[in-house]
């Protein structure tokens, strides 16, 4: 499989007013073609930064980008041989839906009938065939997105970048237009490179994750890995829930120096035989599970997922043991910071 | 960017509390204030006295029209003035669009001072306007033309076409401008077909006033124009020598004419596209 993106030791350094700020430091990263791969992180990460350095818009301090091969670091937008939805879907208010969508064929000269009939085609694939004769401000936030996605897809691009394309979206609208992306990106076998914040969108779709803190990329790996096995702490709180324990305490309980252990791995036992014990201390119902904080005198607060309808549920301010399988508890080196 | 129009929208108030009577009032009578000579000045044009204004009018007739219309320095100032409008106007435009896409987004050092500095003319009283280019001219040896009155316009109609469009470019999305690129537009095609599609009322509507501000102006004019007479000052000279009155007024009635028209259109064309922005 052929590489599509490739950012080699990428930085980017702003400058302003005597300030100076590493948004994106030291970044290599390869994308696969094909695939779909997710920048997460909290906002001011970098994750944003490292997408419009890819599309153009920002350009690296130091570091190499090359797309398919061909070095574009330095090359404007329109020299590139990728497409961005943006997180404001920046359709052209003066334009029709027809035109938005045929923009990008318009401005590389192809003629009236056929740019036409693409766009109207390509408005078919995201469910909008009725909408061309409109305006931007006539649709809805979800048919924006999905114009937004016509008009980058239309020039068919090797690379799609979306830029949190589903931030402004309501939750039901969200998960909907998230399965769509998916099921659109498997059809058309296009190398999707998506920008989010939001853990479990990132999670759902994606091949590979790719987790930044601080202009740093974390931890390059599949869902499953991050969630099972995070490389760091940082990783480990961000993705889902996590109890991290460290210190003499932890070498003694789990025998090792740090250690992660996730709320639904750890199971109610007797107070008395189990390895760890403390108060329930509050409990929240989550609908598919129970989350219980249970104060321990070894380790603070542990959280605890219990199942619905499974064993009776512990009242406030009751001692409970804890336990756990020895093969779920994960190894952490400490973070970057 | 709201995703339900129809919530978000504006509470529409449909009873405002009622104004007190004296407010209502006084608000009359200043409108009375400002318009009652403009409509002095239409009526007296029908005068059929000729030497002194007299209320009422003796007698109503349209034959000053005809008088009017015949005298030829009539057409010649209404002339010159439509000629230094609309250059005035046409440098004002680039020159207006060109500053508000530098001062628009971009920050750099001095950038607030050139700010100032562009709107200053308006601000700046029209002597103080007509005398610096008058010093100017004169340090620099160039005679007094049909050039100079435009240069002299120019300064203050490039304010009004930069705040328009200063305006319009802060309002438009970033985001549009690098969409354009991103579908493969260079910079002289995203120009082309999103930033001026964008400004186009704006400007317009800049350029109108710009128009109308050139078309009447004695200030700035009387301190840079040589022989020619533009159509205020022609009117002002006329003033002095009271010869057949109400030709002058006639006069005034076609610079209501001109100068309200394009008001009343740039008026309109930015309040309708505020309406389409905030819906």
């Amino acid at each position: 499989m052929s590489i599509a993106v490739a950012l080699h030791d990428v930085s980017c350094v702003f400058h302003s007013q005597n300030m100076t700020v590493r948004a994106v430091d030291g970044v290599s990263l390869n994308i696969a073609e094909g695939e779909f791969f997710t920048l997460l992180g909290p906002s001011g990460s970098g994750k944003t930064t490292c997408l419009r350095m890819i599309g153009g818009f920002t350009l690296p301090s130091t570091g190499s980008i090359q797309i398919y091969g061909e070095e574009v670091s330095q090359r404007p937008p329109y020299e590139r041989p990728v497409n961005t939805v943006f997180q404001d879907y920046a359709l052209f208010p003066h334009m029709s839906i027809l035109d938005n969508v045929a923009y990008g064929l318009m401005v590389k000269g192809v003629d009236r009938t056929t740019r036409e009939k693409k766009a109207a085609s390509m408005l078919e694939l995201v469910q909008l065939p009725e909408m061309g004769k409109r305006r931007p401000v006539q649709l809805s936030g979800g048919q924006r997105q999905r114009v937004a996605l016509a008009r980058a897809l239309v020039n068919e691009p090797r690379v799609l970048l979306l830029d949190e394309p589903l931030g402004a979206l309501d939750l039901k609208l969200r998960e909907q237009m998230q399965s769509e992306l998916k099921s659109l990106q498997r059809k058309l076998g296009i190398t999707f490179v998506f920008v989010t914040h939001d853990q479990h969108e990132a999670l759902s779709m994606s091949d590979r994750v790719g987790v930044f803190n601080k202009g740093r990329l974390e931890q390059v790996a599949t869902a499953t890995e991050l969630y099972n096995r995070p490389t760091s702490e940082f990783v480990a709180q961000f993705i889902g829930t996590a109890n991290v324990f460290s210190g003499e305490q932890c070498a003694k309980v789990f025998g090792f120096k740090r250690a992660m252990l996730r709320p639904e791995q750890i199971t109610l036992a007797d107070a008395a035989t189990a390895p760890l014990s403390g108060a329930v201390q509050e409990i929240q119902y989550f609908g598919s599970f129970w989350r219980a904080r249970v104060g321990t005198a070894a380790l603070g607060e542990v959280v605890v997922d219990l199942p619905v309808g499974g064993a009776a549920l512990p009242v406030l301010g009751q001692q409970v043991g804890l336990t756990w399988s020895a093969s779920l508890v994960h190894t952490l080196s400490p973070s970057a910071d | 960017m709201p995703s339900n129009p129809i919530s978000s929208a504006p509470v529409r108030v449909s009873k405002a509390p009622g104004a007190s009577l004296g407010l209502k009032i006084s608000t009359w009578a200043v409108v009375a204030f400002l318009h009652i000579p403009l409509a002095l000045i239409i009526l007296y044009a029908f005068s059929a006295e000729d030497k002194t204004y007299v209320f009422p009018p003796p007698g109503l007739t349209t034959k000053w029209f005809a008088v009017a219309l015949g005298r030829e320095e009539v057409w010649a100032a209404l002339l010159l003035s439509v000629k230094v409008a609309l250059w005035a106007t046409g440098i004002a435009m680039v020159l207006g669009t060109l500053a508000a896409a530098a001062l628009a987004r971009t920050q750099f050092f001095g950038r607030e001072a050139i700010n100032v500095l562009l709107i200053l003319p308006i601000a700046l009283p029209g002597i103080l306007t007509g005398i610096a280019l008058r010093s100017g001219y004169h340090t620099l040896e160039i005679p007094f033309s049909f050039w100079t009155i435009v240069i002299g316009h120019a300064t203050f109609c490039v304010v009004v076409v930069y705040n328009n469009a200063v305006a319009r470019l802060r309002r438009m999305s970033p985001t549009l401008i690098e969409a354009s690129m991103d579908l493969g537009a260079n910079l002289f095609q995203t120009l082309r077909y999103i930033i001026l599609p964008q400004l186009g009322s704006a400007l317009l509507a800049g350029g109108l006033l710009a128009f109308a501000l050139s078309f009447d102006e004695v200030i700035v004019t009387t301190f840079t124009a040589g022989q020619q007479t533009t159509l205020p000052i022609w009117m002002l000279q006329e003033l002095v020598r009271p010869r057949q009155r109400p030709v002058t007024n006639v006069v005034a009635v076609f610079v209501i004419a001109l100068t309200a028209i394009p008001i009343l259109l740039a008026y309109w064309l930015t309040r309708a596209d505020e309406d389409s922005q905030t819906r």
